[in-house]
């Protein structure tokens, strides 16, 4: 089938797209956005966190032609041109990386908490990142990097829109 | 693989009709697992997700409608001071991802023991609203559920809604879980107040072929608190009287030993869960919150 996209706010088009396939799928191998990592397929890791239509969704369980016609943001598209956006440089800067496989997912997941709760408490943080799984950090410097980010967004609100 | 798209309520019952075996989607959470694992290849999906009647909750006549298609955040963010039983159960599926995607439809479509639902729509004496091309019917929910993962559907139908008559006394919804997020629960459990008919409600997850009520529980509860002349009194419940309930609700279910537990631990956790959960209600109706 062919699939109509807007994703990372250009249009998009993929044909032949297999009718069981997954949105992460088609991102990744007919899209060329690897961004997007697919761990378990099953919605348990999170590393496969995108926007769809603006809400924070797996894309590994969205059936690829559910996205047809929708507005698609992965990783990819938090960047502005050729900088970071404070979210993706608080997670180097926190040393909230080390394998990286979980940190395009948990940026997504943190760009869409900060937009809701833009100074979250510790709780809220867990909370809201519990989808996420990541094998490597201890998940300590990652809510350093939250918190890093968070703080950075207030003192220059302008990087803040997305 | 053929993907369907319709639109409208009636695009998607003619779909249903003519493709009796079409695997419908809405959230994806429960199908898209089993597609990417090889665990199901449907010769054809039915995407629900374009149609807008299934995205909406309204009132309807004191009662609530809610949409197959509306999301557990939804379901927090908008309907936790009228539906707090069913809003506590949303809180503890999954993840965000999970909950931005998944529905109380898909849950009643999937009909685990598990799904976390269920317990909250026994409780608040929930109605499904199943559709076909021939018309509508709304089964009780202690109806739909039929066996394991198994339900009252017909191949031709839709779930479509659930209806719910806010209960008027306060709701809890409770889980336990390995962790605090993202568990399937290894037993669950739910009650509603039902002053303005004096009655109890209760729903059990995870402890049964289906989710079940505790009926023997409910009513000898509601007897106890009339013969106390508690409902009007709000007092105090006596000694006892909570134990004795969570005995009841444990004899209610019929648990199997599995990966997640027990079923010494099932029927364990369950009455602890029915004691606390009635004191907490208790308190609240006493203190005259009505949820
Ligand atoms: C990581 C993860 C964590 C989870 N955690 C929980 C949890 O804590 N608690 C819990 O209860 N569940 C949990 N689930 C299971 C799942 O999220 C829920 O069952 C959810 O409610 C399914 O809703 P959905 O809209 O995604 O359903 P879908 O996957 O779209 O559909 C589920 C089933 O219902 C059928 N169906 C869908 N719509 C209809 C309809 N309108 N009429 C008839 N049949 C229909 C489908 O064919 C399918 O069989 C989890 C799943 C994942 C992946
Ligand atoms: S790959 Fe989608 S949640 Fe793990
Ligand atoms: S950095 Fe390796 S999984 Fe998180």
């Amino acid at each position: 089938m062919r699939i109509t996209t807007t994703v990372n706010s250009e249009p998009r088009d993929v044909d032949d797209v297999w009718e069981g396939e997954s949105l992460l799928y088609m991102l990744r191998e007919r899209m060329g956005l690897p961004g997007s990592k697919n761990a378990c397929e099953q919605g348990e890791c999170g590393s496969c966190t995108v926007y769809l239509d603006g809400v924070a969704v797996c894309a590994c369980l969205v059936a690829a032609g559910q996205a047809d016609g929708r507005d698609i943001v992965t990783v990819e598209g938090l960047t502005e041109g050729n900088d970071l956006h404070p979210v993706q440089q608080a997670f180097l800067d926190a040393g909230a990386v080390q394998c990286g496989f979980c940190t395009p997912g948990l940026v997504v997941a943190t760009h869409d908490l900060l937009a809701r709760t833009p100074q979250p408490g510790d709780s809220e943080i867990r909370e809201y990142l519990a989808g996420n799984l990541c094998r490597c950090t201890g998940y300590e410097k990652i809510l350093d990097a939250v918190k890093l980010a968070a703080s950075r967004m207030a003192s220059s609100p302008t990087k803040v829109a997305k | 693989m053929e993907f369907l798209t319709p639109t409208s309520m009636q695009e998607a019952l003619e779909a249903k009709s003519a493709h009796p075996d079409a695997k419908p989607i809405l959230g994806g959470t429960d199908v898209m697992v089993e597609l990417n694992f090889d665990r199901c290849r449907p010769a054809t999906l039915l995407d629900l997700t374009r149609i807008p009647e299934l995205a909406e909750w309204g009132r309807d006549n004191g009662s609530i409608k809610l949409g197959a298609g509306v999301s557990y955040t939804r379901v927090i963010a908008e309907l936790a001071d009228q539906l707090p039983g069913l809003a506590m159960a949303s809180r503890t599926v999954g993840s965000p991802q999970i909950r931005n995607r998944g529905t109380v439809g898909g849950n009643l479509g999937a009909a685990s023991p598990a799904g976390d639902s269920h317990p909250a729509l026994l409780a608040a004496d929930a109605e499904i609203e199943l559709r076909s091309v021939n018309g509508l019917r709304r089964l009780p929910a202690t109806e739909f559920y039929t066996g394991v993962k198994r339900h009252a559907g017909r191949d031709d139908e839709l779930i479509t809604a659930v209806h719910i008559t806010p209960p008027s006394g306060p709701q809890q919804f409770c889980k336990i879980g390995t962790r605090n997020a993202m568990v399937i629960s290894v037993s669950a459990f739910s009650i509603a107040l039902h002053p303005d008919r004096s009655e109890v409600r209760t729903g059990i997850g995870s402890a049964a072929p289906t989710p079940r009520r505790a009926v023997d529980a409910e009513t000898w509860l509601a007897a106890a608190l009339e013969a106390n002349g508690l409902w009007e009194s709000r007092g105090a419940l006596p000694e006892g009287l909570a134990r004795e309930f969570a005995g009841l609700v444990a004899a209610a279910a019929s648990p199997i030993d599995d990966v997640r537990g027990t079923a010494a631990y099932r029927l364990h956790s369950l009455s602890v869960m029915a004691r606390r959960s009635l004191g907490w209600v208790w308190n609240d109706y006493a203190s005259g919150q009505e949820h």
